[in-house]
């Protein structure tokens, strides 16, 4: 098959395993103009890694809509307080886009410490507030004195970069903020979770595991977390990085700052949740711990894996596509649709980083197609040439998905529920077996999508 | 069109101490209107100039709240175009859309940072028509649609006009009227059409998502469907013999454009939700086109006047928070007038004097503000409360907190499916939401009662 499509530029964004390509394959730029782009801005990247933080306010500078359209959208769950979940905006008028906006923001600032008294508040910036050049950083720094709590400033202006700038700017504001606390004594078997924004209370079934494994859960970066525990995050003896697109940064600079050891982790499908817990458990080197995890392992796969077999039966030979926002999930979402005796037939990511990309080169089956920052065109192409029955992706891809008579999981915001661990190895199945073996496909289209 | 900056509106009852801060916006950005607007045109690709976070967001909020497929192009900034200006993506832009998408009309909105570095989005495109690079049989439209002025709404009110503007012609007389709907559902729309077909009215509608947003699923995909607003019938509004605007703040100005370009004269009517406002649709249709009202919708009336009449104890003296889009709100206000639920709040996020000053004749004892948020509501339900939402789903939180149902109406749904293919609008659609409205509230009271005052017959 010969890849070629109609926006030259775009070829470079697309490769084929097996095939010899002359070309670079180029990932992580920025979107062709004129593409219908699935892609998400800075602001947009480091909103969703601070979002979760729970009693913060957290204030968009900028016009309504960028607020407007963050406000609560992703499903991250709280068991303390719910101010996060609010939507607060400097509204931005023409006026304020004239004249500067920064004595707006101070303004803003007031009005919520009269109302909220919040510990803690991350003023971001987005496009326009970089446009008209306001100095975010020198009005929180006033309103951090004046008030004496920490108003941090986020540089996450939308255009200066993608998403994955977006994450790193968020993981800069968290470490300044980090920084600027006592550093503590290192708890011998403690830990700190990175990258898992407790979507569907994902976040509490691992912090379960851990603690089951005889391990302190210091902190979670970001999910269910809040002032108080963020402070705890430098006793930590371990970080563990589940989400790398967002968070190996954060790690690395905690090594660098605070002496903290990280390792990259996952735990979608069972294999990579059991590979995951060995390797924390090796780490502590502690027989106990060892023993513990070693337990947790056997009794948990003894529970799921029977129900999982249950499924494979019926999913077993069905052809999927993943279009996920980072490469490291797309490389788990590809090892746990075998363990559903699913092939996967075309992988795509948003902001995959190149040696992710490597690796999903080196796992995937010959033949597979890898797409970066794929547009919905070459999508449908490539799923139907490709006779994918199922797609793994986000809200924008579901009715495109819907509209070809492919069955689709969400696998972004919009899930509906946790599908880390061993309880979400056996949601994802139950998922996957729920959309693609539906009795609807059999009024769409004769032939699609039937299951034994 | 926004007047006043926020704060700087004088409101009957200034209760919020808040003057900067927006906390739980009634309202988004123009873009967002602007690319609902040109979806209803046939065969159209809806282009955003800017950034393209925003056109992702937008996207993602219309394919939530619309469950299909929504094609929206980019320009793509990044730190260059700020700096430089983004003409030269929009030209690339153009030239990739007319390879791949191949659509019959382009409309181009733009978002804040392209209207801040000040792009000559018109001037570029006549620069490529006359060099050749857009073709004869592509239609392009424009509006400059920056968010710090204004809403959703003003983005969807900019683009319709510039349509008109755009294309509308006069040559002679066609015996049709334009209708203006509004951010309507495709539901809606297909309700209204109709309406229109019982009583044997040719109209033109601008903008149509019906059999765009709700087209039948048949395995294939189209990027573009066979709904939508064709050129020529936008053309063809020149000619017609009145423009009814349902729904003032989304429609007047392309009404007003078309009164000003070609005499075609304007009447503004509220959406048709409710026995009042949808009387007043069917009466003004009849007295322009002459057209006599057709026993079928009296039958309906009288239907609807039934269903009243056997609910009506379940929601009478009911008070009840109005909250949206400015339009919906209004119209929303006027059901509840007819069912006799006393609206203690009527709010939206897009200002608008001439609003507040309808409303509030409507409702005047109601705390009435174009230039309100959520929080404020919620601020409020601790004085005053109340015992039923309508609105969008963001009231959720505030029916959980304050443990109130809420009826969804509006935009945005997001944690419904199916709603848009229902019809709120004419004597049906109104039926609907009456039968939705009594039963909600019964539905709330069976899973409040204990066991012991559950009641069979209700
Ligand atoms: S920058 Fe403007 S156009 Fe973009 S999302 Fe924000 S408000 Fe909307
Ligand atoms: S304006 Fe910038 S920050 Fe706001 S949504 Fe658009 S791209 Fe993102």
């Amino acid at each position: 098959m010969e890849l070629r499509l109609d926006i030259p530029e775009r070829e470079k964004f697309i490769k084929m395993k097996g095939k010899h390509h002359k070309k670079e394959f180029i990932c992580n730029t920025d979107s062709v103009a004129g593409s219908v782009s699935q892609r998400a801005c800075v602001y947009s990247g480091a909103r969703v890694v601070l979002n979760p933080i729970e009693d913060a306010v957290h204030l968009v500078h900028g016009p309504i809509g960028c607020a407007s359209y963050t406000w609560d959208i992703r499903g991250s769950l709280s068991s303390g307080s719910e101010l996060f979940r609010n939507s607060f905006s400097s509204d931005l008028k023409e006026s304020d886009v004239i004249f500067g906006g920064e004595e707006k923001l101070s303004k803003c600032i007031d009005e919520i410490y009269e109302k909220y008294k919040p510990k803690l508040i991350f003023v971001y910036s987005t496009c326009i507030a970089g446009v008209i050049g306001d100095d975010i950083k020198a009005v929180c720094k006033e309103s951090s004195k004046k008030y004496n709590i920490y108003v941090v400033p986020v540089e996450s202006s939308g255009f200066v970069g993608n998403k994955a700038a977006g994450y790193k700017a968020a993981c800069n504001s968290l470490l300044d903020l980090i920084k600027e606390f006592p550093v503590l004594k290192k708890e011998p078997l403690s830990i700190n979770y990175m990258g898992d924004f407790n979507l569907a209370g994902e976040a509490w079934i691992i912090k379960g595991y851990l603690n089951q494994m005889g391990l302190k859960v210091n902190t979670i970066f970001t999910g269910d977390s809040n002032f108080e525990s963020l402070k705890k995050a430098t006793a930590s003896s371990l970080n563990i990085v589940q989400c790398a697109g967002s968070m190996t940064y954060l790690a690395k600079k905690f090594e660098e700052t605070f002496d903290i050891p990280y390792m990259k982790v996952s735990f979608l499908g069972i294999e990579d949740t059991s590979n995951s817990l060995r390797k924390i458990a090796a780490f502590f080197n502690d027989k106990d711990v060892m023993l513990k995890t070693e337990k947790l392992i056997e009794e948990k796969t003894k529970m799921a894996k029977p129900i999982i077999e249950k499924y494979k039966r019926y999913l077993k030979g069905k052809k999927a596509a993943i279009f996920v926002g980072g490469g490291f999930k797309a490389i788990s979402l590809i090892k746990q649709f075998r363990e559903l005796g699913i092939d996967v037939v075309v992988i795509g990511t948003q902001n995959g980083q190149k040696d992710e990309y490597e690796k999903i080169e080196e796992i995937a089956d010959y033949g597979t197609v890898i797409l970066d920052d794929a547009n919905p065109s070459e999508l449908e192409k490539f799923m139907v040439e490709k006779g994918a029955d199922i797609l793994a992706g986000g809200v924008k891809e579901r009715f495109l998905s819907y509209k070809m008579g492919i069955a689709f999981i969400d696998h972004n915001h919009d899930r509906k529920h946790p599908l880390s661990g061993y309880e979400g190895a056996i949601n994802f199945a139950e998922e996957v077996y729920t959309t693609a073996c539906s009795p609807v496909w059999k009024y769409v289209k004769d032939g699609v999508n039937k299951c034994v | 069109m926004e007047k006043i900056a926020k704060g700087e509106s004088k409101m009957e009852c200034n209760t919020t101490e808040r003057k900067y801060l927006t906390v739980n916006p009634l309202k988004t950005c123009q873009p967002l209107g602007a690319v609902w607007a040109c979806l209803g045109i046939h065969q159209c690709m809806p282009h955003s100039h800017g950034s393209q976070g925003c056109t992702s967001y937008l996207r993602m909020q219309l394919t939530r709240h619309f469950r299909e497929f929504i094609p929206t192009t980019t320009s793509s900034f990044s730190e260059a175009q700020v700096v430089f200006g983004g003409v030269g993506n929009l030209k690339q832009a153009i030239r990739n859309i007319l390879s791949i998408y191949k659509p019959k009309v382009i409309g181009i909105s733009t978002t804040c940072s392209a209207e801040t570095i000040g792009d000559d989005v018109p001037g570029t495109i006549n620069e490529m028509r006359a060099s050749g690079d857009i073709p004869e049989d592509v239609k392009v439209f424009t509006a400059s649609t920056p968010s710090y002025v204004g809403s959703h709404v003003t983005g969807f009110s900019n683009m319709v006009k510039s349509a008109v503007e755009t294309f509308a012609q006069k040559s002679s007389p066609n015996g049709k009227i334009n209708i203006i709907p509004g951010l309507l559902s495709p539901g809606d729309l297909r309700e209204i059409k109709r309406i229109l077909k019982i009583m044997g009215i040719d109209a033109i509608i601008l903008p149509d998502i019906s059999d765009v947003l709700d087209a039948p699923m048949t395995g294939e995909i189209h990027l573009y469907q066979k709904g939508g607003t064709t050129i020529s019938e936008i053309e063809d509004m020149g000619n017609s013999i009145s423009t009814i605007v349902l729904g003032r703040e989304a429609g007047i100005e392309p009404a007003e454009s078309l009164k000003e370009m070609y005499d075609v004269p304007y009447e503004v009517l509220p959406l048709p939700i409710g026995i009042s406002n949808v009387d007043k649709f069917i009466m003004k249709l009849s007295e322009i086109t002459g057209k006599p009202i057709p026993y079928e919708l009296e039958e309906e009336r009288g239907r609807l006047v039934d269903m009243m009449l056997d609910a009506h104890a379940h929601w009478y003296n009911k008070k009840a928070a109005v909250f949206g889009d400015p339009d919906i709100v209004e119209a929303i206000v006027g059901y509840a007038n007819d069912l006799g639920i006393n609206v203690l709040y009527a709010l939206t996020g897009t200002y608008s004097s001439e609003w507040e000053k309808t409303v509030k004749s409507m409702v005047p004892d109601a705390y009435v503000s174009s230039d309100s948020d959520l929080w404020y509501l919620k601020e409020q339900l601790d004085k005053k409360p109340v015992d039923m939402l309508f609105g969008n789903s963001h009231g959720k939180y505030l029916a959980k907190e304050y443990d109130l149902p809420l009826l969804r109406v509006g935009f945005p749904i997001l944690d419904r499916a199916n709603l848009q293919h229902f019809p709120i609008v004419g004597y049906r659609g109104t039926a609907w939401l009456v039968e939705r409205t009594g039963n909600t509230l019964l539905d709330y009271k069976d899973a409040k009662s204990p066991e012991h005052l559950l009641e069979l017959i209700m």
